[in-house]
């Protein structure tokens, strides 16, 4: 069995579905910490089956979690002091979106105006659907999507 | 400071007290003559529309205010790569207000967000009108009298259609409306006006495709063109161009004081031949269309008058 150190002080993104730490790892761009990551795909998991984790060794503040919230929002995040799990924080849909998402409609001005930020606003919280901004193009949370 | 982007910018107590204003400036043009002087609206039309631009500054020259602007992307420095937001805050140092036309959505909204004068949205892609919602609902107010209990018809392009799309966010806020909405499979009402605006607020609905089976029952019929700017294949759109036509025959089937609408230009879909029908009443929306953007102007400035 493949055995991950223990993390001292960090973050623990845990329950992520089995396949997709990778692409938790591209869009939270942690490859541009300066700090140890740890990624276990495919562990063994009692509600799940199967999981992925991702261990970072750096304080909560360096995570974007509005992104972590849009991409899936039942992660667990615990938070890591001297070895030991000192908060679990909860994620939630993020209100408000920006640069997360790109809008994919050919007609709206933000794939034409230089400088302007991609916001999307949550339009619908149970269903999960965000609106750009500038448009009102749908997209559904990346968790929906993949559903 | 306050802009017009969609006709939910202003509150119903809002509309009522601006379609008040333009029921005014109608009955009484003189009163309103010189409250603008001194003033200038700016158009920024990106792309072309006659009617629109027109009236934007017809109501601005009945207010005694002056007017400037471009009527195309390519007479602008859009046709040089400028920003929309660097063409916003350069326009603010010359004009007291501006209409802003783009066919990218959002486009008037970001202008909005640098900009130091009013911005009014005066079409933007398939997305918002809101100017052409507020005259809609200032003719169906002045020729119904109402506008609530009423069964609307709304026919054509329902897809792009950006008239339609305001059009259906004003009115659900009033009690009683009824929807048709009568458009080929291809032109259907977008999932976010079905879900987020019509199925969201409770309002009845229904979705026909043959204007015939909806006539009888309508109160309103909106009849628009379809769009040849908005399809990106020409093959679709001259399927589409003659789908529906309104003619004298068919108003036959509509209730005796069923008031015809349509945003204008029209092109195939109402027959010349409903013109002088009195149920026609799409050459005195572009009437009501001046006074309304002539109100709008007022309130956007600010301007009170006595």
């Amino acid at each position: 069995m493949l055995s991950v150190g223990q993390l001292q002080e960090g973050v623990v993104l845990d329950h992520i579905p089995a396949g997709k730490a990778m692409d938790i790892y591209k869009r939270l761009k942690l490859d541009r910490l300066d700090c140890q990551v740890a990624m276990i795909m495919h562990a063994h998991s009692n509600k799940m089956g199967q999981k992925d984790i991702i261990k970072v060794e750096a304080p909560l503040e360096k995570l974007d979690l509005d992104a972590l919230g849009f991409i899936d929002h039942t992660i667990t995040v615990n938070i890591i002091r001297d070895g030991r799990i000192v908060e679990k924080q909860k994620l939630k849909l993020p209100k408000k979106l920006v640069n997360i998402i790109h809008c994919k409609n050919p007609r709206c001005i933000s794939t034409i105006e230089q400088g302007l930020d991609q916001v999307f606003y949550l339009a619908d919280e149970e269903h999960e659907i965000y609106r750009c901004r500038y448009c009102d193009e749908q997209y559904h949370s990346s968790k929906k999507k993949g559903a | 400071m306050r802009h017009c982007m969609s006709p939910l910018d202003f509150s119903v107590e809002e509309i009522d007290q601006l379609l008040d204003l333009a029921t005014d400036i109608e009955h009484n043009p003189e009163k309103y003559s010189h409250s603008c002087e001194g003033k200038k609206i700016a158009t920024l039309f990106y792309e072309p529309s006659t009617r629109t631009r027109l009236s934007f500054e017809t109501a601005m020259l009945n207010l005694g205010g002056k007017v400037l602007g471009f009527s195309s992307a390519s007479s602008s420095s859009a046709s040089k790569g400028e920003s929309v937001s660097d063409t916003i805050r350069v326009i603010s140092c010359f004009a007291d207000i501006a209409a802003i036309r783009h066919p990218k959505e959002g486009a008037p909204y970001v202008a909005s967000l640098v900009s130091k004068i009013p911005v009014i949205n005066a079409g933007d892609g398939g997305h918002q009108h809101p100017t052409q919602t507020l005259t809609d609902l200032m003719t169906i107010r002045s020729i119904k009298g109402r506008l609530n209990n009423m069964t609307i018809g709304i026919c054509g392009d329902l897809k792009f259609g950006r008239t339609v799309h305001s059009l259906i966010a004003a009115l659900v806020r009033y009690t009683g409306i009824r929807f048709v909405l009568i458009s080929p499979e291809e032109l259907r009402i977008p999932d976010y006006v079905r879900d987020d605006v019509l199925r969201k607020n409770n309002v009845p609905f229904k979705e026909v495709i043959r204007l015939e089976d909806a006539l009888p029952e309508l109160d309103v019929l909106y009849m628009t063109r379809v769009q040849k700017e908005r399809f990106f294949n020409e093959d679709d759109y001259i399927r589409m161009k003659d789908f529906y036509i309104l003619d004298r025959a068919k108003l036959q089937l509509a209730k005796p004081d069923c008031a015809v609408l349509h945003p204008l230009p029209r092109v195939n879909e109402i027959s010349v031949d409903v013109d002088n029908d009195p149920r026609a009443c799409y050459f005195r929306q572009v009437q009501y269309g001046v006074y309304v953007r002539m109100a709008l102007i007022l309130t956007l400035l600010g301007v009170k008058v006595c």
